[in-house]
């Protein structure tokens, strides 16, 4: 009785098993197929009654947190246009795939997306390491991915439209604002992974271009939260104050600036610049411990304007009146439309026909114009914002009108005097000015 | 100028020190005196953390001078909060693996996610449902065993009851999900915002030195907490049953002890060390599901270098690497260095130390010296006198 049970029981799992198997393998008929071929097929996509379009954030894992903020925008811009229409008279249908906060995942879920789904277009990724993770596969398929966060720049790959900041357009001018504003003596204090070390290195050239002085630089582990040390060689390096220029993520965040009050170092003599703290994570740090504080961002729930009032109206009725939007929120949503109208221009869901008429369009956004442009980057205004008493942005600089987004750095001696261009075949990623 | 430099370096390497003994200090007595690996430890301090978040909030609105007064509060309660799920944890889980140390890592492993997906997830709907299945799988289990034939009928009636207030339990839950009062999370994923009170946050000054109150506070409240755990083990009359069991398992339950009160009792102590060290944490750092994961490992530490079963070393290793972690993660070497002018003639040096300067090189440095040091002795710096009875 006893055996039969466990044969029936292993013989029973093996024969469900080699079921799935084979159910899973037969819809992905050649991963291998040649890039003109698999681009076909997807746009193939917009063949049936509603239009496919992949999103792909983490919604498990550390970046959940902050990730699912940004598939709500998404999801609000998507609903918004299927209410207005759809976009070439189809409704869109958004296919919702979880990266897990794991690179290799996002990879996984970017390939089921393209060929499983055949969606036309993926929106998604947040941390430069995802994107780097899926970035050879859209670019072997021929595929295209909306990229919503500001991010370290030095990329430009056809294959991918960014529509965060470039440095150019959050590190450089929060550097400018501060060396005019609050001082020349600088300390850079970042998580140890790659954009705060790029930010850094950026923000080390600009300095010694323009007369300020690094007077030092530190990394916590991502995730850290013993910060004494390195509030202590502050305190050592600049005694009469100095601005601290913070590219700190999640977690140390909350460490670094409630040990830094407990320092009795306020932003009076210690104006801490952050480049990763918006009105959510304000909320989780505690405003009461950023006041006095600024960061640098495109976008602040603060910006008036009439296309805001609107759109946080909207974002509050749809998801709960204790919600604030932010700045990657706003990128998320605003990639939507270009994309919609792009795609109304080309009058098809084909990739490269979306492509060449993404270049030029512009969209009255919450944050004000915004276009793109030939570098797959979009024109941004760029704000800095100072935390004020109720945990929002009291916005204390902005620039006159939208900034044309630089993706190679001017101030880093490898990528000096070069830009791209996709609209000239002749130029491409990379070319000399 | 070279005692001001000596004295800094003593002050925050005891600041760093305390956080790692009170994080660790629960720790020293569950691995220590009981050799069980607790991996959710980290967890039982979240639970502490979010203990502080729901003691606070309910002192929002008494409004100062009280409000500033509600960190006492929090204490007790983290600690009476985590020793209770940590005493049902023993109960339930780990009291069946005593001997058994890599199923008790896996076992508490798994229990360490459950809790934090536990913080992420719970809201009314779950809460009652939870209680539902535990009233209906206990309740039912506390009813049959007055019967007289509950001995034969065990294995059936728990293969029956089990899933069938499971499967109640979980239908109440979906049902009441559709209620959104009742569906939303309590804490969510998200992190949570724990304000300390107004007294905690600023710092006081003498000479040209500052002190962070906070840092002060945990200081003085790992020492209150170490002398209270040092006088139970002493001085009490459980304290002398636990060495007992700890010394030998089997002569102490021939005398008399009750082991497995014991076990629990100690397992509870533990536990709620923990839930005041999550407490403490709060005034420093970030609370939210994933708190635990930034302890642990420098509890375990601790643990280790300090040598297993041993208070005394878990404080001199907490304190020798609170010390370690300022002295390279500060740069203070590299500036000692300039001020002697010895970096030209140290040059490599000089180099090696500047490199090793930033807290997450620091980190990588202090694991190196402690890998070194577990080569040489492999027991930690106090390690167990005599032979090893249990294992």
């Amino acid at each position: 009785m006893q055996l039969n049970r466990r044969k029936f029981l292993v013989l029973g799992s093996a024969t469900a098993g080699s079921i799935l198997l084979k159910s899973c393998a037969s819809p992905t008929p050649s991963a291998g197929g040649d890039g003109a071929g698999s681009s076909a097929k997807s746009a193939a996509g917009g063949g049936g009654d509603t239009i496919k379009v992949g999103i792909l954030h983490s919604l498990t894992g550390t970046m959940a947190i902050s990730e699912k903020t940004v598939v709500d925008a998404e999801q609000l811009a998507i609903k918004e246009i299927n209410a207005a229409g759809g976009v070439l008279g189809k409704q869109i249908e958004a296919i919702v795939e979880d990266g897990a906060s794991d690179w290799p995942t996002f990879n996984e879920k970017a390939i089921k997306l393209i060929e499983q789904d055949k969606v036309v277009t993926v929106f998604g990724c947040w941390t430069s390491a995802s994107r780097k993770a899926v970035k050879d596969t859209f670019e072997t398929k021929d595929h295209q991915l909306w990229y919503p966060v500001q991010y370290e720049g030095q990329e430009c790959s056809k294959n991918i439209f960014y529509t965060g900041a470039a440095p150019n357009q959050q590190i450089e001018p929060a550097v400018d604002w501060l060396l005019e504003n609050k001082g020349k003596d600088f300390f850079l204090v970042g998580s140890d992974y790659v954009f705060p070390r790029t930010a850094n290195t950026i923000i080390k050239a600009q300095l010694a271009a323009k007369g300020g002085t690094t007077k030092g630089e530190d990394y916590l582990p991502l995730g850290g939260t013993e910060v004494t040390p390195i509030i202590n060689k502050i305190k050592t390096e600049m005694p009469e104050g100095g601005v601290i220029f913070n590219s700190l993520n999640g977690d140390s965040n909350v460490a670094f600036f409630k040990q830094l009050q407990a320092a009795q170092m306020g932003p009076d003599k210690y104006p801490v610049m952050s480049v990763s703290v918006a009105e959510e994570e304000v909320r989780q740090i505690g405003k009461e411990f950023l006041v006095g504080h600024y960061a640098s961002w495109n976008y602040f729930q603060t910006v008036e304007s009439p296309e805001n009032t609107k759109w946080v109206a909207d974002f509050k009725k749809e998801y709960g009146d204790d919600r604030v939007t932010n700045d990657p929120m706003e990128a998320a949503y605003i990639l939507v439309y270009l994309w919609k109208q792009a795609v109304e221009k080309a009058g098809t869901t084909e990739i490269a026909a979306v492509r060449a008429a993404a270049y030029g369009q512009e969209f009255a956004a919450p944050e004000g114009k915004v276009t793109m442009q030939p570098n797959h980057h979009i024109s941004k205004t760029v704000r800095i914002g100072q935390v004020r008493e109720d945990g929002l942005f009291d916005i204390v600089f902005s620039t006159p009108g939208p900034v044309d987004p630089l993706p190679w750095n001017q101030f880093v001696e490898k990528t000096k005097g070069f830009a791209c261009d996709w609209s000239d075949p002749a130029k491409g990623e990379q070319y000399k000015l | 100028m070279i005692l001001q430099g000596v004295f800094d370096v003593l002050f925050n390497g005891l600041s760093i020190g305390a956080v790692l003994l009170i994080a660790a200090l629960g720790l020293a007595i569950v691995f220590g005196l009981m050799g069980v690996i607790n991996m959710a430890h980290g967890e039982l301090m979240m639970l502490g953390a979010y203990t502080t978040f729901v003691v606070q909030n309910a002192f929002k609105s008494l409004g100062e001078p009280l409000f500033g007064a509600y960190i006492f509060v929090a204490l007790i309660a983290a600690f009476f909060v985590a020793a209770a799920v940590g005493l049902f944890l023993e109960r339930q889980v780990i009291r069946h693996l005593y001997g058994r140390p890599l199923e008790t890592l896996l076992a508490t492993w798994g229990v360490s996610l459950m809790l934090r997906q536990f913080v992420r997830s719970v809201s009314g709907s779950v809460a009652l449902a939870i209680a539902l299945f535990a009233l209906m799988f206990w309740g039912g289990q506390w009813l049959l065993q007055r019967r007289a034939d509950w001995g034969e009928m065990r294995g059936r009636a728990l293969t029956i009851l089990l899933p069938l207030s499971g499967a109640i339990a979980m239908l109440v839950g979906v049902g009441l999900n559709g209620n959104k009062a009742i569906a939303k999370p309590w804490f969510s994923a998200r992190n949570i915002d724990v304000t300390a009170p107004e007294w905690l946050r600023g710092g006081v000054s003498w000479g040209s030195f500052q002190f962070p109150i906070a840092r002060l506070f945990i200081i003085v409240l790992t020492v209150l907490c170490l002398a209270g755990t040092y006088w139970f083990l002493q001085k009490s009359a459980w304290g002398l049953r636990i060495r007992a069991v700890t010394q030998n398992r089997s002569m102490s339950a021939c005398l008399g002890i009750p082991t497995d009160a014991v076990d629990a009792l100690t397992f509870a102590i533990g536990s709620g060390l923990a839930g005041i060290a999550g407490c403490a944490v709060t005034l420093l750092g970030s609370v939210g599901p994933n708190l635990g994961e930034n302890y642990i490992v420098d509890a375990f530490m601790v643990v280790v270098v300090g040598g297993v079963g041993k208070l005394v070393g878990s404080v001199a290793a907490a304190i020798a690497i609170g010390t370690l972690t300022y002295l390279l993660g500060s740069g203070l070497i590299p500036l000692w260095m300039t001020q002697l002018q010895l970096s030209e003639t140290l040059g490599p040096l000089f180099d090696f130390f500047t490199f090793f300067s930033t807290m997450s090189m620091a980190k990588v440095m202090v694991f190196v010296v402690i890998i070194t040091f577990l080569q040489v002795k492999p027991a930690g710096l106090f390690p167990q006198k005599g032979r090893t009875v249990d294992a």
